[in-house]
């Protein structure tokens, strides 16, 4: 047990004659619309309120209706431009489930090897060239001279691992385009999604993913273009932790009280990824067993507590709920589903029982604002408001408390979790090791990342030995055969890149009679509920402290985009939200300087 | 002066020396193609922004998944854009074009937020700015280009492509007519090889670039999945996959491949890696315009392969017997290969010879 427990920040003071408004619309370098307003007070320099918009709706529930349910997986994949086949796996999961099947072991090791090439390829690309900007030369420069003074001046502690001497270096090699890192992590974002398209045919939609396997044929020449790519990555990874460790222990150093930036009260939540075929029947009887032998253990953390790792008890007690979205309520529409297969009562603000009926109108921040709705998690009568810290955090964190995940490259210890990343060409065998930190704030989130995409893969080594081991054993099936049956249910738990996914489906006479997805970013940037009960951004982004140096006239706002950049939001889910309801006392968006809010 | 020196295209400023890229993610989309052109290596994003291949203009990127600028900074490009200071532009749309004459005092699909109302600039009016202003228009992408997934039978939004919206006669105000490349997502290289083509077209090295009577590059899409598929060979023989995971032709579960206008096996998905059919997953004709409703169930037959693998059943049964004649015999080395004491090549020497 943790005894981290922390309390949420306490509120700050109302608003104080330097309180400027100031938005970001849109916020860039994130996947999707999302645009943060914000009240911040420079006397105290802090953020007061923040809002948090997204301008798209699609209405993937309602056109999946009476469609083949085969058809859902390639359909959803579509939701996300960056983890597509997330929810493309997540569907077949869910399907498998619904028609009663359980695909061969090869398919699972070929899906299991696709999804961590994804983690590998997509937390890299946004580590190191959208957040990683954030921490580039040119940013710290434009927004904090006197950190850049000082990184110029600061010896990096793992230099010998990575190669750069100063953390200025560090900064440097960030540097969009011209930076010589930036450059590297774009090239490794395209061999490591040459290893996922290997697995799953093509990024982000893939073409060999069905329900009962895959189509990819497993060879011998499969395996040997993933793993040769794989170990370059893994050695790269002895340079890239590292390096971020460097990177990220600086702010600590440079700006105390960095730590709270970002933080909030620690509400994670982890779905679970990589099934283990020997033990995963997707019945949904059997769940919480399959379910706690996931090579990332799901769970729930509330204040540093592992509440849960049961993943029957993480669906029964999913809740949506309205709060100030442009949709109609649907209590009264029907209950598609009243009990679940082990008799379990079914709510009818379950996804499983939802019914999207759109409203657009105007965004009014007194009012309706936002398309999204509230995904909730009930513990002990309480709603809560899960974040999944961009999935990393999360993921590391339950995995390390559920002490459960042993599977040679990586070892869950109860508090920590080790990597192991055995010898490359160029560099010694390294362990690495991820213990669980003091806050759940933007610097952990972002560690964390580094962390995982190390995680990833050596999980992705592990599943390529099984997988090898298979075809030399001649167990090269790959696909189950099924029918679709007239009525069934369904739900597929999965983690996304950014954290936890779900998709519930209902299947009537043979079409789907209801589908509802769930991915991470309506859990991390959702708006107040009808309980008025804040979504991860509120408390995140409020009450942030202000490091910039930068007064309101040239206001960058890093420290609230590193804020929102953490949760590696990804908005294509369709998220809105707005923050607090205080007077407005003046406008600015940011950065475009007029002169003369600041002083009343 | 060396008059009769060939002027290479290193010595020669392109007639157009800046363009500005102004990439517009915010139809109905992922940012799929957005995330797609950054696996790009032929070529690649780096190659254009930073000026790897002569003789092109320089290249200013305005794209949000990438861009250093945030909010209002960012904003800028596209408010001086319709201004038309920012000249000169290619506009690239990715995701599908609401109905926003339904969507009454709200919105599907908006940009930034107008300064006077407070309200979200939708896409649309970004198309109604900034389409008179551009010197092309790409749409990326299959939602772009003719509605895609968000288009399907049954949604809220009345979503559209770019061609339905501004007319597929549009012409920009230099005579060019909107470009699709469709792909679900667009393959990476042939987005970012659609924007190198353009790039030749205004530095005054290339010809209007070639596009069908659907406004894709004719190089890209003239031919179809199966003209490019490495399977293609089994269909020929009458052999067909009949479960997912096997090595055969794909078509009787589901690949409409043999109708589809497509590069991607030809192709790979990326650095000549994956694709669809070529690596065991049907093709559900993400590129056309009846995407996805008119090849949906996906995983069903579609209606004209049973004839056409009938057919091909029977003569391909006999092609293939008689092709298993030819490939056991190729498959044995000529007999003169051998250890035996002797020379059986045909070859008669006059110095040597048998062993005493």
């Amino acid at each position: 047990m943790s005894p981290i427990a922390m309390e949420p920040k306490p509120k700050a003071a109302t608003a104080t004659p330097q309180l400027v408004e100031m938005s970001w619309d849109p916020i860039t370098r994130i996947v999707g619309s999302l645009g943060i307003y914000t009240k911040i007070d420079f006397a105290q320099k802090k953020v007061v309120e923040c809002h948090s918009t997204s301008s798209i709706f699609r209405g993937y529930s309602i056109f999946m209706k009476n469609k083949d349910p085969r058809d859902s997986h390639f359909i959803t994949s579509r939701i996300c431009g960056i983890c597509g086949d997330n929810h493309a796996t997540c569907s077949v999961y869910a399907q498998n489930m619904a028609y009663g099947i359980k695909p061969p072991p090869m398919a699972e090791w070929i899906i299991n090897l696709g999804e961590a090439a994804e983690y590998m390829f997509d937390h890299n690309i946004f580590q190191d060239n959208l957040v990683g900007v954030d921490f580039c030369e040119k940013m710290v420069r434009e927004t904090n001279p006197n950190v850049w003074e000082l990184a110029k001046r600061t010896e990096a502690p793992h230099a010998r691992d990575h190669g750069y001497r100063t953390i200025a270096e560090i900064m440097t090699a960030l540097n969009p385009f011209e930076g010589e890192f930036y450059r590297e992590t774009l090239q490794v974002s395209r061999y490591t999604r040459e290893m996922f398209c290997l697995m799953e045919g093509r990024h982000v939609h893939p073409s060999t993913l069905y329900p009962g396997g895959v189509g990819t044929v497993p060879s011998v020449q499969l395996f040997t273009d993933y793993i040769t790519r794989l170990m370059r990555y893994i050695e790269f990874m002895k340079r890239c932790v590292p390096l971020h460790d460097d990177l990220f222990d600086f702010f600590y150093t440079a700006l105390p009280g960095y730590e709270e930036v970002g933080r909030r009260r620690i509400l994670l939540g982890c779905w679970g990824s990589f099934q283990d075929p020997d033990v995963c029947d997707y019945n949904y009887k059997t769940m919480e067993r399959w379910g706690n032998a996931m090579f990332v253990t799901p769970g729930v953390i509330v204040d540093g507590q592992l509440v849960t790792t049961n993943l029957v008890d993480i669906n029964v007690n999913l809740r949506i709920l309205l709060g100030s979205s442009f949709y109609e309520g649907w209590e009264n529409a029907e209950t598609f589903v009243r009990e679940d297969p082990l008799g379990n009562k079914i709510h009818q603000n379950h996804p499983w029982n939802q019914t999207t009926i759109p409203k657009p109108q105007k965004r009014d921040f007194d009012g309706k604002y936002t398309w999204v709705m509230s995904p909730r998690w009930l513990h002990k009568g309480e709603h809560l408001a899960l974040d999944t810290g961009g999935g990393p955090i999360a993921r590391l964190w339950s995995t390390a408390l559920a002490n459960r995940v042993n599977v040679g490259y990586v070892k869950a210890t109860g508090n920590s979790v080790k990597i192991r990343l055995p010898k490359t060409a160029l560099k010694p065998e390294v362990e690495l090791e991820w213990k669980i930190p003091p806050w759940s704030n933007a610097i952990e989130r972002n560690r964390a990342r580094s962390y995982f995409q190390a995680y990833a893969a050596a999980i992705g080594l592990y599943c390529c030995e099984k997988a090898m081991a298979a075809l030399h054993a001649g167990n090269t099936d790959t696909f189950t055969p099924f029918k679709v049956p007239d009525e069934a249910i369904g739900c597929g738990f999965h983690e996304a890149v950014r954290g936890v996914l779900s998709h519930h489906l209902v299947i009537r006479h043979g079409k789907i009679a209801n589908y509802h997805p769930y991915p991470p970013t309506p859990w991390n940037a959702n708006p107040r509920d009808i309980y008025g009960t804040p979504g991860p951004y509120e408390d995140a982004v409020q009450n942030t402290p202000i490091f910039e140096e930068n007064g309101p006239d040239n206001f960058k706002g890093i420290d609230i985009m590193r804020t929102v950049r953490s949760f590696d939001p990804c908005l294509p889910c369709g998220v809105h939200m707005y923050l607090g309801d205080g007077k407005v006392l003046e406008k600015q968006h940011a950065p475009s300087g007029l002169a003369g809010l600041a002083e009343h | 002066m060396h008059a009769t020196i060939p002027q290479v295209l290193a010595d020669r400023a392109p007639d157009v020396k800046e363009v500005h890229v102004v990439w517009m993610t915010t139809g109905l989309g992922c940012d799929g193609d957005s995330v797609s052109i950054t696996a790009a290596t032929q070529p690649s994003l780096e190659d254009l922004v930073m000026g790897a291949i002569p003789g092109l203009p320089k290249v200013h990127l305005h794209n949000p998944v990438l861009a250093y600028e945030v909010g209002e900074e960012f904003m800028h490009f596209w408010y001086e854009a319709a201004a038309g200071r920012l000249d000169p532009f290619v506009l690239i749309l990715e995701g599908s074009v609401p109905n926003e004459s339904i969507s009454g005092e709200g919105y599907w699909a908006a940009l930034g937020t107008d300064p006077d109302t407070g309200q979200p600039i939708t896409t649309n009016e970004w198309l109604n700015r900034l389409a008179p202003k551009a010197l092309a228009i790409v749409a990326c992408g299959t939602c772009a280009t003719y509605g895609g997934i968000h288009a399907m039978e049954g949604n809220p939004t009345g979503a559209m492509g770019l061609s339905d919206y501004l007319g597929h006669d549009w012409k920009s105000r230099v005579g060019l007519p909107i470009i699709n490349v469709p792909g679900c997502p667009v393959q990476p290289d042939n987005m970012m090889e659609t924007l190198l083509y353009l790039l030749y077209q205004v530095a005054g090295l290339a010809p209007m670039i070639p596009l069908d009577e659907q406004l894709r590059p004719q190089w890209l899409f003239g031919s179809t999945v199966h003209d490019g598929c490495d399977r293609a060979g089994y269909f020929e023989e009458g052999v067909f996959a009949d479960k997912y995971g096997q090595t055969e032709c794909l078509v009787k579960l589901g690949c409409w491949g043999p109708v589809v206008n497509c590069n991607v096996p030809k192709r790979g998905w990326m650095g000549g890696i994956g694709g669809c059919p070529n690596v065991g997953g049907i093709c559900i004709g993400c590129t056309m315009p009846g995407f996805p409703d008119k090849f949906m169930p996906f995983m069903d037959e579609p209606p004209g392969a049973a004839l056409s693998t009938t057919l091909s059943g029977l003569y391909g049964g006999l092609i293939r017997s008689m092709r298993a004649i030819t490939n056991r015999t190729v498959n044995q080395e000529p007999k003169w290969r051998h250890s035996r004491p002797q020379l059986t090549t045909g070859y008669r020497p006059k110095h040597y010879g048998r062993r005493k």
